[in-house]
């Protein structure tokens, strides 16, 4: 490619020098386009800056997922190429980045396929019932868990589930049952922890589905009343067929976020209580842990590029499924 | 009227009304799921310390009374007090410049005369592909800008994101291009057009990002624990509450043994936590109608 380009540039060298100018402009060379747009420049730089800073310089801190990283030494640490990487790896199914990338996988293929299953329900009884003032108060008040941050999330959990006085434990002891103490159960986190990010979800995704469904021809509807179609055949023949796309594109596209978790969700539920770890550690939380708790930034760093390029290649896979399967809708 | 229908039409409409009947219990029950928990904590809050520690929580306060906020107000008034100026500050500041930052760059990223737009588009389109991860971006930002210390380290990074940035672009790509060229032809030059057309006519997207915007930073909590974790006058809401809370939970986590006496009220914490959300809670029936306008608007591909 760049050696075709080359070749152009010099089979138009010997232009007359009016006409090459002109030729610069309609090609819009760096420095003609430059001038012309001078304010255009001036006011994308800003955010090229941004993205330089905080996007792309960062990169380069990768290098030391193959240092033997020294607090002193920054990134003059001692190169020690894949050792970081074996040590994550070691053991094969007992390793440590097993470990995390099942429980992150395992926890946002839950996330996806149980939060979308109920924020499209919500949305197609949203859609059908006709009063208008409850379904905008259901409405809102089912966004409400959407707009707390994640740390009253965590407190939320807290006075749920702690032994001594939590709601849950309050209800058992008041039924005669024996005090359930969670906080040093392991089995029940996975199941707490999804049920809060659907219940956290809920509003916006079904926001999401339901402007979708509004934007359905309504005389599909009425063509399908006349015919007769109860409200159960109306919503299995139009509205899920007609969803259909847009729960596929969706689904295809957090597919490729998968192995990032959410750390907000799991670090201000779990923290860093080493008890439940082993069902609820998470790659982020893990590199979370490896900055502030234990200090070893090249193992942390390690997992961390795992993470982006594990990601990079989901990405890269679903953007061609969604290619094949819908051209329209593919990222790029 | 129901005797002189047909047959099927009373079928059918019993069909509606026990579907709608479900329709309508589900719904509620699903709202009144996330509605709870934060009657809980009000109650817990309006509750005496005494029966919290006795009885547990409760739907109805238990020995109604406003003694924890008058605690809380007492011992922790000016820590709120300033936690909640530094987040009001974070918040204002962080957001008006990422509005500013974020419209101009999806103005020129829309603009067909714009030479550049699939390279800078594909340039920032990059960082949500590959990205250095979290502690990359921690050592740029507290060694290489030095901003540890400061609250910079908080109003930076949140600033801008490629999804808050393709979402203008594609709202202003629904505005008629008839309308900037004419105003061109009028003698307007590009930042005019900007600033006199373009931005008033997109205020629901300016309204939607605002409001994505203030709520990541009013919420925010991790960059004070990464930047700011011992300059205790620059914290966040919500990071001095995550202290307040952390403080008490890890005890109750990390050993069973109960101190009642020694730890800081439970009703306190749920006050202190109320006095957090407050704000957001009291707004968010507003800033919703903003988001699902803008959501839909933005969801449409440009």
């Amino acid at each position: 490619m760049k050696g075709e380009v080359i070749a152009l540039n010099q089979v138009s060298t010997p232009m007359p020098d009016t006409l090459k100018k002109k030729a610069l402009k309609k090609r819009g060379a760096p420095f003609t386009d430059f001038r012309a747009h001078k304010v255009y420049y001036f006011m994308i730089i800003p955010m090229i800056i941004y993205f330089v800073l905080f996007s792309y310089l960062p990169l380069a801190g990768l290098y030391n997922a193959f240092t033997d990283y020294d607090f002193s030494k920054g990134l003059l640490s001692p190169f020690v190429g894949l050792k970081n990487f074996e040590f994550l790896f070691h053991g094969g199914m007992d390793s440590i980045i097993w470990k995390l990338t099942r429980n992150t996988i395992l926890y946002n293929v839950a996330f996806i396929v149980l939060s979308n299953l109920c924020q499209i329900t919500m949305a197609v009884l949203l859609k059908e019932v006709a009063m208008k003032k409850f379904v905008r108060v259901s409405q809102t008040l089912m966004f409400m868990p959407y707009f707390v941050s994640m740390v009253i999330i965590g407190s939320i959990v807290y006075n749920l589930f702690n032994y001594n006085y939590g709601v849950f434990n309050n209800i058992f002891t008041s039924l005669g049952f024996e005090k359930f103490d969670f906080y040093r159960t392991t089995w029940v986190w996975p199941i707490i922890i999804v049920v809060i990010e659907i219940w956290k979800g809920l509003g916006y995704g079904t926001v999401i589905y339901l402007a979708s469904i509004m934007g359905i021809d309504e005389s599909i509807y009425e063509a399908a009343y006349v015919d007769g179609a109860s409200k159960l055949q109306r919503i299995r023949h139009i509205t899920i067929p007609l969803l259909k796309p847009t729960i596929i594109v969706l689904l295809l596209f957090s597919i490729g976020g998968i192995l990032r978790g959410q750390f907000d969700l799991f670090w201000n539920i779990i923290g860093n209580n080493g008890l439940l770890l082993t069902t609820t550690d998470i790659i982020d939380t893990y590199v979370y842990r490896a900055l502030t708790v234990n200090f070893s930034i090249n193992l942390g760093t390690a997992a961390g590029l795992y993470q982006s390029l594990f990601g990079l290649a989901l990405v890269l896979t679903v953007n061609a499924v969604i290619r094949k399967f819908d051209n329209e809708n593919s990222l790029f | 009227m129901t005797h002189s229908r047909p047959k099927t039409k009373i079928k059918r409409d019993m069909g509606v009304r026990v579907f709608d009947f479900f329709s309508i219990i589900i719904l509620s029950l699903a709202a009144l799921i996330c509605v709870i928990p934060f009657i809980f904590m009000l109650s817990g809050s309006l509750s005496s310390e005494s029966e919290v520690v006795r009885n547990g929580y409760s739907l109805l306060p238990q020995g109604f009374t406003f003694e924890a906020y008058r605690v809380v107000f007492n011992s922790l008034g000016s820590t709120i007090g300033r936690a909640y100026l530094v987040t009001m500050y974070v918040t204002a500041v962080g957001t008006v410049l990422g509005l500013l930052i974020t419209s101009m760059s999806g103005y020129v990223l829309s603009r067909p005369d714009f030479k550049h737009r699939n390279k800078v588009a594909f340039f920032v389109y990059f960082t949500t592909l590959f990205s250095g991860g979290m502690i990359p971006t921690y050592m740029v930002v507290a060694n290489v800008l030095n901003l540890n210390h400061s609250l910079w380290a908080i109003i930076l990074p949140g600033l801008l994101s490629p999804f808050n940035v393709f979402l203008f672009r594609n709202f202003i790509k629904g505005i008629p291009e008839a309308l900037m060229e004419s105003s061109r032809i009028d003698g307007a030059g590009d930042f005019r057009i900007y600033w006199q057309i373009t931005l008033p006519l997109t205020k629901p997207a300016i309204a939607t990002i605002g409001l994505f915007t203030a709520l990541a930073y009013w919420n925010n909590w991790f960059n004070y624990s990464l930047y700011l974790i011992t300059d205790k006058d620059k914290w966040g809401l919500q990071y001095l509450l995550y202290r307040m809370l952390a403080r008490v939970s890890d005890a109750v986590r990390d050993s069973q043994i109960v101190m009642v006496q020694q730890m800081p009220s439970e009703t306190m914490k749920l006050a202190t936590a109320l006095l957090v959300t407050g704000p957001v809670l009291l707004f968010y029936p507003f800033a919703q109608r903003y988001f699902v306008s803008g959501l839909v608007v933005g969801s449409v591909k440009g």
